[in-house]
């Protein structure tokens, strides 16, 4: 099952009509509880309205009147609508009643994966795509108007920010990277102009198999099928790696996980192709 | 605070990038309040599976969000395909500010929209006029 296609639990702490108010102290211990264990939490009050609909589940949590909570209608029958009384109820008894519906209603566990993985800014994209042609995990891909696109973010690897520093426009994001500029704040000149910044691709693809993809000459093409230049590719595309590891930017999870030198290239040849494919096409 | 302006919250659950102080503080306040408001786990986990939550905040008038960087969070709507409207969104940033700055913010009746409007670069120092 792909990311997207997997439907949330939301809670609501409803204190409208029907029901009496949480205490203060009360209310946010539950609703930090819930949301440190993933969950979205809607402080309903009187007066207010409660959130629309959408593809989520809603467990309406109150202390009802009487312990009967008030009648719900979806008049398109499109939401389905849950409501639990917690008169009396502990923080860990509130926790447990809304893992009990989740999991009863198989909605997304929170937490199963970390959300690591690139935001781009498309203010600063210039669709270069050297992102594409750099990341050999198919993170990165093209919509039909041949406009660069994140289509496999969980492909990510957690805590490796590299294609930002490849991004030659300072335009893509890790929001929970430590500093600036790829958390999302401002970019600066010195940001651009900034050595670390500009990571040589071709290095850390494998700069010699890249020339000799541009370089259609038969010499080249014989020097690109010796071994050892596919090692001296491999070595340097290393050591450019150990270069970022050094500057704490990759961890060293992430370098002993990379594939084999074959399957590097074949991965590097296959999303410079793709790359190129998009260049190519673009209107 | 105009009684349309809605209030998110984002708990940053699944990383240490936000102070714990100043989002505990934050949610604490909010919650010990008469008003009414959304509180999500973690915008960025939303946005990864393109969670149809974020359109119907995206799409509901005035909002002021407490997470992180606006242009972090602009774009992470966008990516749900949620974008949010510039002129009716304020973004409280609680990596850099206080819990007082955003509790103060948040709460008060006008909205400051600030999300980037277009590629902003800092100037580097050297540009900026001597002070
Ligand atoms: S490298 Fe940067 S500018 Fe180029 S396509 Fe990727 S995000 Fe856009
Ligand atoms: S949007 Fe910002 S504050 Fe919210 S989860 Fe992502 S990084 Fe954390």
């Amino acid at each position: 099952m792909s990311l997207n296609d997997q439907t949330a639990l939301r809670v609501v702490l409803y204190e409208g009509t029907g029901a009496q108010p949480l205490e203060p102290q009360q209310r946010y211990d539950a609703m930090s509880a819930l949301l440190d264990q993933g969950f979205a939490v809607t402080r309903a009050v009187p007066d207010g309205s409660l959130p629309a609909a959408d593809r989520s589940s809603l467990l309406v949590l109150g202390r009802f009147d009487g312990g009967r909570p008030p009648v719900a209608v979806d008049a398109q029958n499109e939401v389905d609508i849950r409501f639990e009384d917690i008169d009396g109820c502990g923080t860990s008894r509130i926790v447990e009643m809304v893992e009990n519906v989740r999991a009863e209603q198989k909605a997304v566990k929170p937490g199963d994966w970390k959300p690591w993985f690139p935001v781009i800014d498309y203010d600063r994209c210039t669709n270069c795509m050297q992102c594409l042609s750099f990341c050999l995990f198919g993170v990165y891909g093209v919509d039909s108007g041949q406009h660069i696109q994140v289509q496999n973010n969980d492909n990510c690897k957690t805590n490796c920010p590299a294609c930002s520093r490849v991004c030659p426009e300072a335009a893509i994001m890790f929001p929970k990277y430590r500093s600036g500029p790829i958390n999302g704040d401002v970019v600066s000149d010195a940001d651009l102009q900034r050595e670390k910044m500009k990571v040589d691709i071709s290095s850390l693809l494998g700069g010699d198999v890249y020339q000799m993809l541009r370089d259609r000459s038969d010499k080249a093409r014989s020097r690109f099928s010796k071994e050892r230049d596919a090692d001296k590719a491999l070595t340097e595309r290393q050591k450019c790696l150990v270069k970022l590891a050094q500057a704490g930017d990759i961890p060293p999870e992430v370098l002993m996980s990379l594939p084999s030198p074959e399957e590097i290239q074949r991965r590097a040849q296959e999303a410079k192709a793709k790359a190129e494919a998009a260049i190519r096409n673009q209107p | 605070m105009s009684d349309k302006t809605r209030i998110l919250y984002c708990n940053c659950t699944y990383a240490q990038v936000v102070p714990k102080p100043v989002k505990e503080a934050v949610l604490r306040e909010l919650a010990q309040s008469d008003i009414g408001f959304e509180a999500v786990a973690d915008l960025c986990e939303m946005s990864a599976r393109r969670d149809p939550a974020l359109k119907r905040l995206a799409e509901g008038g005035a909002v002021k969000i407490a997470a992180c960087f606006p242009r972090a969070v602009k774009w992470l709507f966008s990516a749900a395909d949620a974008p949010l409207p510039c002129d009716s969104t304020q973004v409280l940033n609680m990596r850099v500010q206080s819990a007082q700055e955003v509790l103060a913010a948040a709460l008060s009746p006008g909205l400051e929209p600030n999300l980037p409007r277009g590629k902003e670069t800092r100037p580097a120092p050297s540009e900026l006029p001597a002070s």
